[in-house]
């Protein structure tokens, strides 16, 4: 599904972390955390994969797409196949949860009658049915969360990136969304995960790759966050 | 569905910012005013000199003391050039009427001069009016001649005036156009800045690039194209209120500006308008949104 191949990436004009030749293959429906120290480089990967950056050696392929010979053009259609989660949520105040989830489909050009069918399916799926018209300001830190997942797995990508989704929660609603992407990986949903919240790698025995200044120093199959 | 959320963002945008909105507007307007005097009078020399074409003569006057002879022998010279198209004699006495119908309404400059003093002239039609200064050299010092004239040379002081007044308007339409294309920039800037988080889960999702700068071009489409209407309605207004009502008498000597040709402005300034705006916004919006 991913393969990192040599990839380098340095930022010569900004102390934004670099990363120095990673290779890393990730199967199909894998759920892969990405653990380290701030700084390490763990987030550079995630715009890597998104193709907000374009390493400066290596090759990125997702799926059958090789990202680092995309055109530019074709960049909002790789970003279709691709889910994304942040620790600050990214939803539009003005919009209802319901609203923030269809504007995923409403800008990609899909029917207004599709979104009709599928928003509150996928707001169901995340455990937000009946509140599927409350503004962001009126749902808890986790429910926006939720919302935030439902918007990033509306598309059924194949592939999910979560950069520190549960950084701004408490423990107990931090388990609560690792529940709900739990079960998204159960769909067959590739999902990576940048992390450095030790205690959910413990608790969900997962692939840990661990990155320390922009190299990959451990990756372990079932790890800990060690 | 995607349509009306373009517009909705498009008049947000443009209302979130309504004094930058506003600004931009008045100085596009100003400019296409400008550009567009500037293309009336472009036009406007066309139609003077297809006008004055066919009417303006070479005036050969003669002198006062000049025998029949030397008049008959002018006369046929004139006849057998091929420069010339028709002669017309106009005596002393024909000239004292003319002068005394021209200057009717200024009798005291009609009682200073007298019958004797307008000399008599050779009204010369030419087959070409641009050869005038062949002909008028060829008899500028023959004798008897007083003095040959082209109306045409009078006419092009006309025409320096208006190619003066030409460059100017198109400085200031050049200097305000730069003003007017800085302020779109710096609202697109604006705009884009208060949008970004639209902008950034937009492109997270996938959104085509157009479908993103679709409501910023945009809206620097909307202000130039109601620049253009004001700067359209202004150009009507002083064609009303100026060429036709203020200075009617001023324009008397020369044909009207035509309403056609301040219609046909409309098109053409919006479009200039909408192409420019839509270009710069664009261009901005390479620099500010980064795919």
């Amino acid at each position: 599904m991913i393969q990192l191949e040599g990839v380098t990436k340095h930022y010569p004009r900004s102390n934004r972390p670099s990363v120095e030749d990673i290779n890393v293959f990730i199967d199909k429906g894998e759920f892969v955390f990405f653990i380290g120290p701030t700084g390490a480089g763990k987030s550079t990967i995630i715009k890597l994969l998104l193709r907000e950056e374009v390493p400066d050696k290596g090759k990125i392929a997702v799926g059958d797409i090789d990202v680092t010979k995309l055109r530019r053009w074709k960049v909002p259609a790789y970003r279709r196949s691709i889910g994304c989660v942040f620790q600050d949520f990214r939803l539009l105040p003005n919009r209802t949860a319901a609203e923030n989830v269809a504007f995923a489909l409403e800008v990609i050009g899909k029917p207004r009658s599709v979104a009709r069918r599928v928003v509150p399916e996928v707001l169901e799926l995340v455990g937000l049915g009946g509140k599927e018209h409350r503004y962001p300001h009126e749902l808890s830190g986790g429910e926006q969360q939720r919302v935030a997942v439902a918007r990033a797995f509306v598309n059924r990508p194949l592939l999910l990136l979560a950069d520190e989704p549960t950084g701004n929660l408490d423990p107990d609603t931090s388990i609560e969304i690792m529940r709900l992407l739990d079960r998204i990986s159960r769909t067959g949903t590739t999902i990576v995960m940048v992390t450095h919240d030790s205690n959910i790698v413990n608790q969900m025995r997962r692939r840990v790759i661990e990155v320390e200044n922009g190299q990959i120093v451990r990756d372990q199959s079932r790890g800990v966050y060690g | 569905m995607r349509a009306k959320y373009v517009m909705s963002e498009v008049f947000l945008g443009l209302w979130r910012n309504i004094s930058m909105t506003i600004a931009m507007i008045i100085t596009m307007a100003v400019s296409l005013t400008m550009l567009g005097s500037a293309l009336l009078l472009y036009n406007q020399v066309d139609v003077i000199e297809e006008y004055y074409q066919t009417s303006l003569e070479v005036v050969i006057y003669l002198d006062p003391e000049i025998d029949e002879e030397t008049t008959a022998q002018i006369e046929s010279e004139l006849n057998q050039s091929e420069l010339v198209a028709r002669t017309e004699f106009e005596s002393k006495d024909d000239a004292w009427d003319r002068f005394q119908d021209t200057f009717k309404d200024s009798p005291d400059l009609v009682k200073t001069v007298n019958a004797d003093q307008l000399p008599a002239a050779f009204r010369v039609k030419m087959e070409d009016i641009d050869k005038a200064p062949e002909l008028i050299a060829q008899f500028q010092e023959r004798d008897g001649v007083y003095q040959a004239t082209n109306q045409k040379q009078i006419l092009q002081q006309v025409f320096d005036i208006l190619g003066g007044a030409q460059k100017l308007t198109l400085v200031v339409a050049l200097v305000q156009g730069v003003a007017a294309l800085m302020l779109i920039a710096n609202t697109i800037q604006v705009a884009a800045y208060s949008r970004r988080r639209e902008v950034a889960i937009m492109k997270l999702v996938g959104a085509p690039n157009w479908f993103v700068q679709a409501p910023f071009v945009l809206e620097a489409v909307f202000a130039g194209i109601i620049g253009a209407l004001f700067a359209f309605g202004t150009l009507v207004a002083a064609k009303f209120l100026v060429i036709d009502g203020q200075f009617e008498n001023l324009f008397s000597l020369m044909p009207k500006i035509e309403m056609s040709a301040v219609l046909m402005l409309l098109p053409i300034l919006a479009g200039i308008s909408a192409v420019i705006s839509a270009v710069t916004a664009w261009i901005t919006l390479r620099f500010n949104i980064k795919v």
